[in-house]
């Protein structure tokens, strides 16, 4: 571990959920095909226009609002200029000047502590088209060109690769909870710009920045600060701090290294002004209140439920809110009655591991909380054992058929003590020999008893109960 | 035949008296022969077919397109070798909507590189010369629609106006060039130069014609969100040359002689005939006021156009590439291959602007140039709404006197007297004013034109006061005397 503080600080893009791209009518989907989501503006054949996206707008808003942003008064947009075969246009239109939300903040949990990370600004912007790079051709694929973006960075509040994840989960639970987007890494949906610095404990100076930018999982933001960290500190131990400049690196996964693309004098200058094509327009604050009353209960707060009013514990509860579907499905299977311990036992034990194993999601799992009472109401009745409650709901899954079906009379456990005392009196008058030896010390024929038990009721004899009428019968 | 007005010639379409066939033959063969005489045109539409005579106006009437307008299929150069083989795939909306009027393009009409000039002769197939004398310019950067239209090849040509690219050239070829309020005609698919300024319009021989066709192209369209609904404007229907009572004003510090110290003949005789063109809006009972306002900003003028239409046209044309369409650049690697493109393919003047656009728009200029430039432009905006609170409309002569030599042409020669003279037309793109030119007479055989500016959306009264000002003098649907044998 490294002697000095850590500074850390994120930038992090996230392509939104929406129908179609935030300037252009082509479809925002992802797509194994290239170049099929694509109309003129995205390839920026001459005379196009971008057309704003309400609903990404609307989206903007309401992520601004989660983190307690400052709204601006006016939404308008400004042009990055460069150039890059990415870029058709030979800018992004993206939010410098005035972004959606400023000065905001989000609690995280990170190794059992709270903390809170504060957000400089969120913006919405555009994503470029994406390149495949061969040996002698680099191609272009312009489904991507004009997917709606928000770029969220933080203040350089973090202190370790721990808490830069933290926050990146926290994030992407938050945009998933909001249906902002699927932020899903394997898609590519999620890239980040990692900035690092460190400095000595104790002191207020700041360290040298450096920016590894287009990170692009979690767990690459993870190595590349611990990367940074670590290089960063042995040339300061080494004396050589001023061989850390301010700069932009890149990760290199197969390194697991970062490396340098330009110094901060090679850096560009992107020429913002606004958009002129987007007149400026006045964001209505009614609407506003609307989307702030649509925010959902967010990961965070459910977790704080499950754990001090449901009484789970904090392990179980992480788990139910890793997504939102499960934790829908949980509060369904509450607001129907379902025991709070029993419901996530299940979830957890049963219905995440069957979804792991067959590779579905919860949207398409045929056991809705409203099946899955029908099952835990009979166990719970004890008219079913657990074996039998899991054989129902594997069977149940199986037929994708409604357990009621598979909890007939005949698999109906007894339970009751009259009936059972019937059976067993005469199973002990009918086995005379049997009852003699077990009590001069064949105490293992008490499992024949059971067998016989079973075997008179077809194996539906509650086995706990039996067991105990048996012992009381036979033991005095 | 393709000398007379849209109405007229409607009615013989009508009257079985012609055929569209007929007109579009003869606008195809007058195209030939003017493209020999002063070159206006980048396409001649060999193939353009007549159409079913409609109630539209339009239907069957033979017009040009400016090449900066996307036209689906049809070579759209911008007048830029960057372009020089591109074929759209999609019309420009203002394109479309006259096709639905049942107007037939029978050419598109050269130039100045991207309406990046206003000499029409930086076009990539050469200069194009005005029809009432070759030795002469046309202005631009409409120059080819100008001169097409002032040479009789049809009725109307579209012209594009981004500091006063259609009422500039219009001037200098006796024709009316009308540049409506910024956003009543879409501008999806016209190339962009500065997208703040740019402007939709037309160039005819009346302000009839000018109407009728603005009528056609304009309209709200999903694909400008700088587009308006102008549903309830009617151009043509509620044109009236009653104009009596409205207030006119024009700017003492440019147009009165005293304020120069060296005029040239044709100044003095420009500005005469300007009183001349007053003292008939006076009779139709308009009154005229002399308003004085503060050299400092009408010094601006030129400064704050250049800084804003400089860089707006910088990242608008970022996207000329060679990657995406246009002829692939030669190079190793991406990067020299767009600047081997860029290179080949613009002329000096764009970079020379390309070079001003970058550097105002510099993270450690913008706040002395561009940034000041828009406040600028917003106080000069402010001043004449302020104005036009008080007056129905601003009028002046447009340029210095007739069209200049073509040998003489260069952007950089100008006096200093007559800098203000030679650009006020681009207050109407700073505010989106509506603002027509028509012209007001001859000197030495050549026509000169005025200007009429009036706030946003007050469309109809610029036009009506043309029209009654029109009515009063002899130049309506004057034609340059070319000679087609």
């Amino acid at each position: 571990m490294s002697k000095y503080k850590a500074v850390i600080g994120l930038e992090m893009h996230c392509e939104m959920k929406s129908n179609t791209k935030v300037f252009s009518s082509a479809r925002n989907e992802f797509s194994e095909l290239a170049n099929i989501n694509v109309r003129p503006v995205d390839m920026a054949f001459p005379g196009t226009l971008p057309v704003l996206n309400k609903e990404c707008v609307r989206k903007a808003i309401l992520a601004s609002l989660i983190l307690g942003c400052e709204l601006p008064e006016y939404m308008y947009f400004d042009r990055k200029n460069y150039y890059y075969p990415d870029l058709p246009k030979g800018y992004q239109i993206t939010q410098m000047h005035d972004p959606v939300g400023i000065n905001g903040s989000i609690t995280i949990d990170c190794e059992g502590k709270e903390k809170i990370i504060k957000i400089h600004d969120i913006h919405l912007e555009e994503d470029a088209a994406s390149m495949d790079h061969f040996s002698d051709v680099s191609l272009i694929n312009y489904n991507r060109a004009g997917v709606p973006l928000l770029e969220l960075v933080t203040e350089p509040c973090l202190s370790s690769a721990e808490e830069a994840v933290a926050f990146l989960e926290e994030m992407r639970k938050i945009y998933q909870y909001a249906d902002i987007s699927e932020a899903d890494t394997k898609k590519g949906q999620i890239r980040c710009d990692v900035n690092v610095s460190i400095m000595d404990e104790g002191s207020t100076e700041l360290g040298t920045k450096v920016e590894v930018k287009n990170v692009n999982s979690f767990g690459n933001v993870f190595d590349t600060i611990n990367y940074e960290i670590e290089r960063q500190s042995k040339l300061k131990d080494e004396g050589r701090y001023d061989e850390v400049v301010q700069e932009t690196r890149r990760f290199d996964e197969e390194t697991g290294t970062t490396i340098r693309m330009r110094t901060k004098a090679d850096a560009i200058d992107y020429k913002y002004f606004v958009e002129p094509n987007i007149p400026k327009y006045k964001i209505d604050k009614t609407w506003v209140e609307e989307i702030r009353k649509s925010i959902p209960e967010l990961p965070r707060e459910r977790k704080l439920k499950y754990i001090n009013e449901y009484g789970l514990s904090e392990y179980d509860a992480n788990i139910i809110i890793k997504t939102k579907d499960y934790a829908d499905y949980y509060e369904e299977c509450i607001s129907l009655g379902i025991d709070k311990k029993q419901a996530a036992n299940y979830l957890i034990v049963n219905i995440i591991a069957y979804l792991n194993k067959e590779a579905i999601s919860l949207k398409d799992f045929y056991l809705k909380p409203i099946y899955l009472k029908q099952i835990l109401d009979e166990l719970e009745k004890g008219t079913i054992s657990s074996k039998q409650a899991k054989e129902i709901f594997n069977k149940s899954l199986e037929e994708q058929k409604e357990p009621k079906v598979f909890i007939s009379k005949d698999n109906n456990q007894i339970s009751d003590i009259n009936t059972l005392n019937n059976i067993i009196d005469n199973i002990i008058s009918n086995n005379i020999n049997q009852v003699n030896a077990y009590k001069s010390g064949k105490t293992n024929l008490f499992d024949y008893f059971v067998g016989q038990v079973m075997k008179e009721t077809k194996g539906k004899a509650n086995p706990t109960i039996t067991k105990e009428i048996l012992k009381d019968k036979l033991d005095n | 035949m393709t000398e007379l007005g849209i109405v007229k010639l409607h009615e013989m379409l009508i009257n079985g008296e012609i055929t569209s066939k007929e007109l579009i033959d003869e606008a195809i063969l007058k195209s030939k022969k003017l493209q020999e005489i002063c070159n206006p045109f980048v396409t001649i539409l060999d193939d353009a077919k007549e159409v079913e005579i409609t109630d539209s106006l339009l239907s069957g009437i033979p017009y040009g397109i400016k090449d900066n307008y996307s036209t689906k299929g049809i070579l759209s150069t911008g007048s830029s070798n960057t372009l020089k083989d591109y074929v759209p795939f999609f019309d420009a909306t203002a394109v479309a909507n006259l096709k639905k009027h049942g107007a037939v393009a029978v050419n598109k009409t050269v130039l100045d590189e991207f309406g990046m000039g206003g000499t029409g002769t930086t076009g990539h197939t050469g200069v194009v010369r005005n029809p009432w004398d070759t030795k002469r310019m046309c202005a631009g950067s409409s120059s080819g629609s100008a001169a097409a239209v002032a040479a009789g090849v049809y009725p109307y040509a579209l012209g594009s106006d981004t500091g006063d690219s259609i009422r500039k050239p219009a001037a200098f070829c006796g024709i009316v060039g009308y540049k409506p309020t910024y956003g009543m005609i879409s501008r999806y698919g016209l190339f962009p130069f500065a997208s703040s300024l740019d402007t939709c319009g037309v160039l005819t021989r009346s302000v009839e014609d000018a109407a009728i066709v603005v009528d056609a192209m304009k309209g709200i369209d999903e694909n400008d969100e700088t587009s308006w609904d102008s549903s309830n404007i009617n151009l043509y229907k509620d044109l009236s040359s009653d104009v009596k009572g409205k207030k006119l004003f024009y700017i003492k510090e440019i147009c009165n002689i005293e304020n120069y110290d060296n005029p040239s003949e044709m100044l003095k005789k420009h500005l005469e005939n300007f009183k001349e063109t007053l003292k008939i809006a006076e009779k139709l009972g308009m009154s005229i006021d002399e308003v004085s306002i503060d050299k400092t900003l009408l010094n601006t003028i030129l400064s704050v156009y250049v800084c804003i239409s400089c860089a707006e046209a910088t990242s608008n044309m970022s996207n000329l590439t060679g990657i995406s369409f246009g002829p692939r650049g030669n190079g190793k690697k991406v990067i020299d291959m767009m600047k081997d493109y860029r290179t080949k393919g613009f002329s000096p003047l764009i970079k020379r602007r390309f070079v001003i656009g970058s550097y105002v728009l510099q993270k450690e200029n913008q706040e002395r140039y561009f940034l000041n430039a828009a406040r600028i432009r917003r106080l000069i905006t402010n001043k004449f709404k302020e104005l036009f609170k008080e007056y129905d409309g601003l009028i002046m002569p447009v340029s210095s006197g007739v069209a200049p030599l073509l040998d003489n042409s260069n952007e950089m020669v100008e006096s200093n007297e007559i800098t203000v003279l030679e650009n006020h037309l681009q207050i109407g793109n700073f505010g989106g004013f509506p603002s027509i030119t028509i012209p007001n007479g001859m000197i030495d055989s050549l026509p000169v034109g005025i200007n009429i500016t009036s706030n946003c959306y007050e469309d109809q009264k610029v036009l009506n006061i043309a029209k009654a000002l029109e009515d009063e003098m002899d130049y309506k649907n004057m034609i340059a005397g070319v000679k087609y044998e």
